[in-house]
C-alpha cells in the first residue's frame, strides 16, 4: 500500500475551446475567454463530482465496471435530469475522429430507416435470470469441474514447464521451494565451479485414486466398443479443467497405441486414438506443448503409414490420413515456434515421402493431405510445381495396365485429393478465363480435370459472395429458415458447461465478421457471421454456415446457410457478435445491446439434444452438397467431403462399432 | 436533546422520550399518542395480516381489518413528537423542540409547523403549569413564539442549537425526522438550507494570514516533526494530514487559487497513502465556490478532526508551536483539531496507522466507554416433542434421559443468564408463534446434526451462481433455514427462488379462500394456490436498483431497499408488497431484519441508519453521525444494537433502546461495505474496499484482528453458527475462510489496551487463512452457514 505513495491526481480540465463549441451549438455566439475559463473549471468540477457519486452507485452495484445507469443516478442524487437514452450497457457510443491538428469525439447518429425496423424480426427474448449450484469446495478442496476455474491455469502449466525453478504450484507452496533451497545448498558447495549450477527440484508425479479411477475409465471409454460413452469421454477430454496432472500418461497412452495398432493394423483404434488427440488439443485449460514430441510422431504415423488397416482396399483409411494430417495441421498452428520450428520439420518430412518414388499410394496420399492442410501457401510453392509429374504418374496407374487394385484405388485417392485441394488454390491464383489446354499444358494429364474443378470453385465463391452480399444488403428477405436458435435448443438447459470465450481453444471455433465498427443502436445494419462446427478443426477447411442477424446478439434472424454443418460428436456452436460477451450457454442477449453468445451443446448421447439433431434441414448448395461420411469415423471431419468420392463402404470391423455420424443422428438429407 | 445541535458527530435523533423503556411495544401500549391502538393484536402473531394492516394499500391479503391507526397519526408529519409532551419536564427537550420549530419555518413548511405549534401549546402549559387550559390556540402560538425569540436569541451563543450549524448531517437528519413524509420537496430544501450552513461554517476561516506564508509554515512544522525523537514522530505524524487539509482549504477559501495549488502539489505527496480517495476530492475544490455544497468539505469543517497523541508529544508540539510562534497552525490545531491526550508510552507507527483512516480521525476515547449489553438473549424454554423419530428408538424409561442431554445441548447458553445480556425485556420483542416455536425446534434437530468446523474441517462451499445477470444482481439474502434465496437487480426486481424441491405457493384468492372448510386439519396447506406454484417468484415494485434485500426470520416477509429511497415490505405468502417505508429520500443501501423479526434497521446516502417497526410507517430511531453514506447496517444477535458501517471509514454501534452510538471504530482505509456479529456477539468483523477484514471486541471496543489477503472490496462476511470460522467474500473472486478461533484466542484484553486503546495486531493473516477459493469471475455478493455449517455463496457470473 506504502509503495503507492504518488497519488495519480488528474488535473485536467476541460480545455475552454469546448466550451466556445457548446456554447456556438447553443446558440451563443461571442463569448468571452475569462467566460469559458470560469466555466471550464465549474464544469470540469462538477463531472468529477457525478463521477464520484458514481463510483458509489458502481460500488453498491457491485461492479466493476461504471456503467451509464450509474451516471444517471448520481445526477439523480444531484437534483438533475438524467440524461435519457444512453442505455447502452456495454459501448461507449463516442466515436474518434482527429483530424487539421484537431481531435474530437462525436456522437455518430445514423439515418434509421423505418422499415426496416419494422420488418425485422423481433429479437428473441433473452434468458431470463437462474440459479445454478455448483461446488466451490467440497471439506476444503476445490473440485475440479468446469464450474471452477482451472485448478492450474494454462499459464501456470507453462511457467511450470519453460521455468522449472521458479514454479511454484499451490499445492506445493509448503515443500516445493523448500526442497528446492536444500538441493541448492546442498550441491552447491561440492560443485565448485563457480556459476551455481541449479537444478531442477525432483517432483513426484501422483496420481490420486480418483485420477485413477478417472484415466482408467476414460482411456477404456475412448478404445471400447460404445460410441456414447466414447463420445462422453471424449467430451471430457475436451472440456474438463482439471486434467493436467494426467495429460503425460494420456500422451503416453496415444503415442503407444498407435506404435502398436499401427503394427496390428487396427484402424478403429487409430482413429479413436486420434479422436484423443482432438480432444486434448480441444481443451482450452491445457498446455500442451510439453507432450507435443510425443503426440506428432504418432499423428504422422496416422498420415503417412503404409498401410494402417488389413484390407487396404475395402477400409476406409483415407479418411483417418485426412483426420490427421488436420491434426498436424492444428498442430503446426498452435506450437509451431521459431525455435522449435515444426512447420518446417513437418513439411520437409511430407515433401521427402512424396517426391520419393518408391513411395507407395497411401503414404503418398497422406503426405500430401498432411501438406495440403498447412495452408494455400504451401499449396501454392510445394504441390502445384509437382502437379504435372504426380498426374503422369496417376494416369500410369489408372490407365495402364492393372497391376494392382489398391494401386488403382491410391491413384483414384491422390488424384481427387490434389483435385480437391488444388481447385481453390487455382481459382484464387489465375485469372478467371479457364482453358482446358492452358491447364492441360501446364499441369499435364490432371489438367482438364483440374480446369473443370476450378470452374466449380469459381462457381462455388461467386455463389457464396452473391449470397454473403445479399444478406449483408438487406435483411427483410424470406430465405431458407436455419435460424440458430434452433441449432442449440439445449441453450437454457445449460449444459453445465461455462466456457470463458478468452481461453476457447483456437480449434473450436473462428469467428468471422464483415463488419469492424459496433453497430449503433436502433437499428445495426445486418452482421454476417460465420459459425464453424467444431469438428471442422482443420484450419483452412470451408464447412461454413454463415448467416446473418439483424438484431445485435439476437441471432434470431434469418440464416442463410451457404454450406450445411455436418454431424458431429461435439456440435459446438459459437455465435459472436460484434462487441460484448454474454453468459455462456446463454443464448441471446438483452434487448438493445450488442451481445455476444456461445452455445455450446452437449454430445447428443441418450436425450438426443444435441445440435444437429434440431437442425431443420439446412438447404444445401449444389457444390457443396454433404455426403455422409459413410464409413467415416471421424464425426463429420470432413467437410467437404461432398466433393471427393465417397468413401466405400467399411467393412464390418472398422464399421461396427462406428455407425455413420458416429453417434450422432445422420446428417441432413 | 440538545446534543443534537452541538455534537454533530454522535447526533441521535430520538422520536420517543429517553424515559419509558418502551421501545412502542408490539402491543401499541401508549396507543393514547398514537390515535387508539387500533393494531393492539397486530404483533408478530398475527400473521400476514398485521403489516398489511400498518399499510393502507397493501391489504390484499388475508387482513381482517384495516387499521386506522396510521391513518391517525397521518396529519402530521411531526406527530411523534407530541407523544413526548407529557414526559417532557426536561428543559432541553423543550430546547430541541423549538430548534425543530425554527427548523420548520426556515423550511417553509408552514403545515408542519401548525402541528406543532399547536402541540407545543401542551408543552408550554405542562412545563408552565399555569392554571389555564382552557386558552385559545392564539395565546399558545404567541408563547411558542416567545419561546422561540428566546432560542434565536441564544443561538449566536458558544452552543447553540441552531440545527443549521450542524452541518448536513445534522440538518439532513432533523428533516429527515420532522418532515417524514409531509415534505416531498425535502429534497431541494435541504440544500437550499445547506447554503446558508456554509457561510456559517466557514466563517472560521475568514481570518487569514499571509498565503505565502502557509507553505513555510508547514514545511517548518514538517521539519520539526521529522526532526523530532523517533518515538514522537508517528504521533505527530497524525497532524500532516488534517493540517494540510485545514490548510489547503483555507487557501482556497480566501481565494488564493494559486497558492493553494502550489501548497497541495507540494505536499500531498507526503499524506499517507490511505487518504487518496479524499484528496482525490480536495484536489478538484479549487474554487470557493465549489465549496458549497461539497461534503467532504463541510465534513472537515463541521467535525473536528479527531487526534490521539501522548502528553509527551503534544507538550513538545505546544513548545515548538508557542516558540515558534507559529500561529496559523496552532489555530488551526485549536479550532479543527480534537487532540485526544492519554498518559503514557507514545504509540508506535504500527499501533496508529491500525487505528487511523477515517475520515475524521479517531475516535475519542470516551466514546468507546459505556458499556454494552453484548451478551446473547435466554432462549425461551420450548418443549421438544418426544416423539423424534431420529433418534433411535428408545423406550418409555430414555425418555426422561433423553429430554435432559437435549436440554442441555440447547440450554446450556440460555440456562443462566449471561452477565453481559440486556435484560430480557430492555427492547419489547414480539412473542413466539407456534409457528416460530416449530422452527426453532427444527433449528435444534439440525443443530444435532452440525459439522463441527475447525481448521481441520472445513465446511463444504456451495456456490449458487446467478447466470445470465447482465452484471444486474446487487444484493442477496438466504433464509436462515436456507430454503430460500432472494436477489435483488439493478432492473428493480427482486426475485426469490426457492432452492429446495418445495415450490413458491401464494395463497388463493380471497373468494377461494371463503370455500374452504376451516375447521379441516390440513387448512394451511389448502390455502395455497396450486396453480401458482413456482420456482421462481418476482417481486416488482420498485423504481431503482435493489441494493439490499433480507428475510425475515420466520420467512413470512421479505425486505428490499432501492435507489428510489424506499424500503419495501414483501410478503412471501401472497407474494405481493404491503408496506413501502419512506423517509430516506436518498438511495437506501442496505437493509436487514431484527433477528426476532418485527423490527428492522436500514441505511442509506442521506448518512442515517433508521430503526423501523414492521406496523409503523415512520421510523422509530434514526441513527445519526456517520458523515458519508451508510453503507452496511446488521442487527446484533440479541436485537439490542445496531452496527453501521459507513463510506467515512468507521463502523458504529448504536443502542435501539435509546439511539446513542455506543461504539465508533476507526481502522478502515475504506468505505465498509460489510459487517457481520459472530454468533456470541462479542466480536464484530468489518470488511471493507481495502480489502481488508477487521476484528473487533464490541465489549472493551477495541481492534483485535486484521485479516489481508483479498485484493478487492470484501462484499460479505459470515461467521460459521458456532463461529469457529470466519468465511469472506470478495469483488476478488474469491471465498475465503478464517479460523476466527485463533483469531480471537490471543486477544490481549489486559486493563492497559482496554484502558488506552492501543493494540498490538499480531501479522498473522496467513496463519489464519485456511483456504482461499477461486470462483470463475463471479464475485462473491452473499455468504451464508447452514445451519448444519454448510457454507452457500451467490453471486452473478460477469464475463470480463
Amino acid at each position: 500500500m506504502a509503495e503507492e505513495k504518488k497519488l495519480k491526481l488528474s488535473n485536467t480540465v476541460l480545455p475552454s475551446e469546448s466550451m466556445k463549441v457548446v456554447a456556438e451549438s447553443m446558440g451563443i455566439a461571442q463569448i468571452q475567454e475569462e467566460t469559458c475559463q470560469l466555466l471550464t473549471d465549474e464544469v470540469s468540477y462538477r463531472i468529477k463530482e457525478i463521477a464520484q457519486d458514481a463510483l458509489k452507485f458502481m460500488h453498491m452495484g457491485k461492479r466493476q465496471k461504471l456503467t451509464t445507469s450509474d451516471i444517471d443516478y448520481a445526477l439523480k442524487l444531484k437534483n438533475v435530469e438524467p440524461l435519457y437514452g444512453f442505455h447502452a450497457q456495454e459501448f461507449i457510443p463516442f466515436r474518434f475522429a482527429s483530424g487539421g491538428g484537431r481531435e474530437l469525439y462525436f456522437y455518430e447518429e445514423k439515418e434509421v430507416d423505418l422499415s426496416d425496423i419494422i420488418n425485422t424480426p423481433l429479437p428473441r427474448v433473452p434468458l431470463d435470470v437462474c440459479l445454478k449450484a455448483h461446488w466451490l469446495s467440497i471439506e476444503g478442496c476445490q473440485p475440479a469441474i468446469p464450474e471452477n476455474p482451472p485448478p492450474a491455469p494454462k499459464e501456470q502449466q507453462k511457467a511450470e514447464a519453460t521455468e522449472p525453478l521458479k514454479s511454484a504450484k499451490p499445492g506445493q507452496e509448503e515443500d516445493g521451494p523448500l526442497k528446492g533451497k536444500g538441493q541448492k545448498e546442498k550441491k552447491a558447495p561440492p560443485l565448485l565451479e563457480g556459476a551455481p549450477l541449479r537444478l531442477k527440484p525432483r517432483s513426484i508425479h501422483e496420481l490420486s485414486v480418483e485420477q485413477q479411477l478417472y484415466y482408467k475409465e476414460i482411456t477404456e471409454a475412448c478404445v471400447g466398443s460404445c460410441e456414447a460413452k466414447r463420445a462422453e469421454a471424449l467430451q471430457s477430454i475436451a472440456t474438463d479443467p482439471g486434467l493436467y496432472q494426467m495429460l503425460p500418461r494420456f500422451s503416453t497412452f496415444i503415442s503407444e497405441g498407435v506404435r502398436v495398432n499401427v503394427v496390428q493394423n487396427n484402424l478403429a483404434l487409430l482413429i479413436y486414438l486420434m479422436r484423443m488427440v482432438k480432444a486434448l488439443m480441444d481443451n482450452p485449460t491445457l498446455y500442451l506443448e510439453k507432450y507435443v514430441h510425443e503426440l506428432i510422431p504418432a499423428v504422422m504415423t496416422c498420415i503417412v503409414s503404409r498401410q494402417l488397416c488389413l484390407r487396404p482396399d475395402v477400409d476406409n483409411h483415407w479418411a483417418l490420413r485426412d483426420f490427421a494430417a488436420r491434426l498436424v495441421a492444428q498442430i503446426c498452428k498452435h506450437f509451431s515456434t521459431t525455435t522449435n520450428n515444426i512447420q518446417s520439420r513437418i513439411t520437409k518430412t511430407f515433401t521427402k515421402s512424396w517426391v520419393d518414388e518408391k513411395t507407395p499410394w497411401t503414404t503418398r496420399y497422406g503426405s500430401i493431405a498432411g501438406l495440403a492442410e498447412l495452408g494455400h501457401d504451401v499449396i501454392k510453392t510445394l504441390i502445384l510445381p509437382r502437379l504435372q509429374q504426380e498426374g503422369e504418374r496417376i494416369r500410369g496407374v489408372l490407365d495402364g495396365p492393372v497391376l494392382s487394385n489398391i494401386d488403382r484405388i491410391g491413384a483414384d485417392h491422390v488424384q481427387s485429393l490434389l483435385l480437391k485441394h488444388c481447385a481453390p488454390v487455382l481459382a484464387k491464383l489465375r485469372p478467371p478465363p479457364d482453358n482446358q489446354d492452358a491447364y492441360r499444358a501446364e499441369f499435364g494429364s490432371l489438367g482438364p480435370l483440374l480446369c473443370s474443378h476450378v470452374v466449380k470453385a469459381r462457381a462455388q465463391a461467386a455463389l457464396q459472395a452473391q449470397q454473403v452480399n445479399r444478406t449483408t444488403l438487406t435483411i427483410t428477405q424470406p430465405r431458407p429458415t436455419l435460424t440458430l436458435s434452433q441449432a442449440p435448443q439445449p441453450g437454457p438447459r445449460t449444459p453445465g458447461l461455462l466456457k470463458v470465450p478468452g481461453s476457447i481453444a483456437l480449434p473450436v471455433q473462428t469467428l468471422v465478421s464483415t463488419r469492424a465498427a459496433a453497430p449503433p443502436q436502433p437499428s445495426p445494419p445486418p452482421t454476417k457471421f460465420i459459425v464453424m462446427s467444431s469438428s471442422s478443426s482443420a484450419s483452412s477447411t470451408q464447412q461454413v454456415l454463415s448467416l446473418s442477424t439483424s438484431a445485435p446478439g439476437s441471432g434470431s434472424t434469418t440464416t442463410s446457410p451457404v454450406t450445411t454443418t455436418v454431424p458431429s460428436v461435439q456440435p459446438i456452436v459459437k455465435l459472436v457478435s460484434t462487441a460484448t460477451t454474454a453468459p455462456p450457454s446463454t443464448a441471446p442477449a438483452g434487448p438493445g445491446s450488442v451481445q455476444k453468445y456461445i452455445v455450446v451443446s452437449l454430445p447428443p448421447t441418450g436425450e438426443g439434444k444435441g445440435g444437429p439433431a434440431s437442425h431443420p434441414s439446412p438447404v444445401p448448395t449444389p457444390t457443396s452438397a454433404p455426403s455422409p461420411l459413410g464409413g467415416s469415423a471421424l464425426c463429420g471431419g470432413k467437410p467437404e467431403a461432398g466433393e471427393s468420392p465417397p468413401p466405400a463402404p467399411g467393412t464390418p470391423k472398422a464399421n461396427g462399432s462406428q455407425p455413420p455420424g458416429t453417434g450422432s443422428p445422420p446428417p441432413a438429407p | 436533546m440538545a446534543a443534537l445541535a452541538e455534537e454533530q458527530t454522535e447526533v441521535a435523533v430520538k422520536l420517543e422520550p429517553e424515559g419509558p423503556p418502551t421501545l412502542l411495544p408490539p402491543q401499541a401500549g401508549d396507543g393514547a399518542g398514537e390515535g387508539g391502538g387500533g393494531t393492539t393484536n397486530s404483533g408478530p402473531n398475527g400473521g400476514g395480516g398485521n403489516v398489511a394492516a400498518a399499510s393502507s394499500a397493501g391489504g390484499d391479503g388475508g387482513t381482517p381489518k384495516p387499521s386506522v391507526a396510521v391513518s391517525a397519526v397521518a396529519p402530521a408529519g411531526a406527530a411523534p413528537v407530541p407523544a413526548t409532551a407529557p414526559e417532557a419536564s426536561a428543559p432541553h427537550d423543550r430546547q430541541t423542540l423549538l430548534a425543530v420549530l425554527q427548523f420548520l419555518r426556515q423550511s417553509n413548511l408552514r403545515e408542519a409547523e401548525e402541528a406543532l405549534r399547536r402541540e407545543a401549546r401542551l408543552l408550554e402549559e405542562a412545563v408552565a403549569g399555569s392554571g389555564a387550559p382552557g386558552e385559545a390556540d392564539s395565546a399558545g402560538a404567541e408563547t411558542a413564539s416567545a419561546l422561540l425569540s428566546r432560542v434565536t436569541a441564544s443561538a449566536p451563543g458558544p452552543s447553540a442549537p441552531d440545527p443549521p450549524v450542524s452541518g448536513a448531517s445534522g440538518s439532513a437528519a432533523v428533516s429527515g425526522l420532522a418532515t417524514g413524509s409531509v415534505a416531498p420537496g425535502k429534497v431541494g430544501s435541504v440544500s437550499v438550507e445547506d447554503q446558508p450552513d456554509v457561510s456559517a461554517v466557514l466563517s472560521a476561516y475568514s481570518q487569514q494570514g499571509d498565503p505565502t506564508m502557509y507553505e513555510e509554515y508547514y514545511s517548518g512544522l514538517k521539519h520539526f516533526i521529522e526532526c523530532s525523537l523517533d518515538c514522537h514522530r508517528a504521533e505527530l505524524s497524525q497532524l500532516f494530514y488534517p493540517l494540510f487539509v485545514h490548510m489547503y482549504l483555507e487557501l482556497v477559501y480566501n481565494q488564493h487559487e494559486n497558492e493553494a495549488k502550489s501548497f497541495f502539489e507540494k505536499f500531498h505527496g507526503d499524506q499517507e497513502c490511505y487518504y487518496q480517495d479524499d484528496l482525490r476530492v480536495l484536489s478538484s475544490l479549487t474554487k470557493k465556490e465549489h465549496m458549497k455544497g461539497n461534503e467532504t468539505m463541510l465534513d472537515f469543517r463541521t467535525s473536528k478532526f479527531v487526534l490521539r497523541i501522548s502528553r509527551d508529544s503534544y507538550q513538545l508540539l505546544k513548545r515548538h508551536l508557542q516558540e515558534k510562534q507559529n500561529n496559523q497552525i496552532w489555530n488551526i490545531v485549536q479550532e479543527h483539531l480534537y487532540i485526544d491526550i492519554f498518559d503514557g508510552m507514545p504509540r508506535s507507527k504500527q499501533q496508529i496507522d491500525a487505528m487511523v483512516g477515517s475520515l475524521a480521525g479517531e475516535a475519542k476515547r470516551e466514546a468507546n466507554k459505556s458499556k454494552v449489553f453484548f451478551g446473547l438473549l435466554k432462549e425461551p424454554e420450548i418443549e421438544v416433542p418426544l416423539d423424534d423419530e431420529d433418534e433411535e428408538g428408545e423406550n418409555e424409561e430414555g425418555k426422561p434421559k433423553k429430554k435432559k442431554p437435549k436440554k442441555d445441548s440447547i440450554g446450556s447458553k440460555s440456562k443462566k443468564q449471561d452477565p453481559n445480556a440486556p435484560p430480557q425485556n430492555r427492547i419489547p420483542l414480539p412473542e413466539l408463534k407456534d409457528s416460530d416455536k416449530l422452527d426453532k425446534i427444527m433449528n435444534m434437530k439440525e443443530t444435532t446434526k452440525r459439522v463441527r468446523l475447525g481448521p481441520d474441517c472445513l465446511p463444504s462451499i456451495c456456490f449458487y451462481t446467478f447466470l445470465n445477470a447482465y452484471q444486474g444482481l446487487t444484493a442477496v439474502d438466504v433464509t436462515d433455514d436456507s430454503s430460500l434465496i432472494a436477489g435483488g437487480f439493478a432492473d428493480s426486481t427482486v426475485r426469490v427462488w426457492s432452492v429446495t424441491p418445495k415450490k413458491l405457493r401464494s395463497v388463493k384468492q380471497a373468494a377461494d379462500l371463503s370455500l374452504i372448510d376451516k375447521e379441516s386439519d390440513d387448512v394451511l396447506e389448502r390455502i395455497m394456490d396450486e396453480k401458482t406454484a413456482s420456482e421462481l417468484k418476482i417481486l416488482y415494485g420498485h423504481s431503482g436498483p435493489v441494493y439490499g434485500a433480507s428475510f425475515s426470520p420466520d420467512r413470512n416477509y421479505l425486505l428490499s431497499s432501492s435507489e428510489d429511497g424506499t424500503v419495501r415490505l414483501w410478503s412471501l405468502q401472497t407474494f405481493t408488497c404491503l408496506v413501502g417505508y419512506k423517509g430516506h429520500n436518498y438511495p437506501v443501501w442496505d437493509t436487514q431484519f431484527s433477528p426476532y423479526g418485527y423490527y428492522f434497521v436500514s441505511g442509506g446516502h442521506d448518512r442515517v441508519a433508521r430503526l423501523w417497526a414492521t406496523d409503523h410507517y415512520q421510523p422509530l430511531r434514526i441513527f445519526a453521525g456517520h458523515l458519508a453514506d451508510v453503507n452496511c447496517t446488521r442487527f446484533h444477535p440479541n436485537s439490542n444494537y445496531v452496527a453501521t458501517g459507513s463510506a467515512d471509514r468507521t463502523v458504529r454501534l448504536w443502542d435501539v433502546l435509546n439511539g446513542n452510538c455506543v461504539r465508533i471504530f476507526t481502522g478502515h482505509k475504506g468505505p465498509i461495505h460489510s459487517l457481520t456479529f459472530s454468533p456470541n456477539g462479542r466480536f464484530l468483523a468489518t470488511g471493507a474496499t481495502d480489502g481488508r477484514v477487521l476484528l473487533w471486541d464490541i465489549g472493551h471496543g477495541l481492534m483485535v484482528g486484521e485479516l489481508k489477503g483479498h485484493t478487492d472490496t470484501v462484499c460479505s462476511l459470515r461467521f460459521s453458527r458456532d463461529g469457529e470460522i470466519l468465511a469472506s467474500g470478495s469483488m476478488d473472486n474469491t471465498v475465503r475462510l478464517w479460523d476466527a478461533v485463533k483469531a480471537f484466542e490471543d486477544v490481549e484484553t489486559d486493563d492497559f489496551t482496554t484502558a488506552t486503546g492501543h493494540i498490538n495486531l499480531p501479522e498473522n493473516s496467513q496463519e489464519l487463512l485456511l483456504g482461499t477459493y477461486m470462483t470463475k469471475s463471479t464475485p462473491v455478493v452473499h455468504l451464508h452457514f447452514t445451519r448444519r455449517n454448510l457454507v452457500l455463496a451467490a453471486g452473478a457470473y460477469s464475463p470480463q
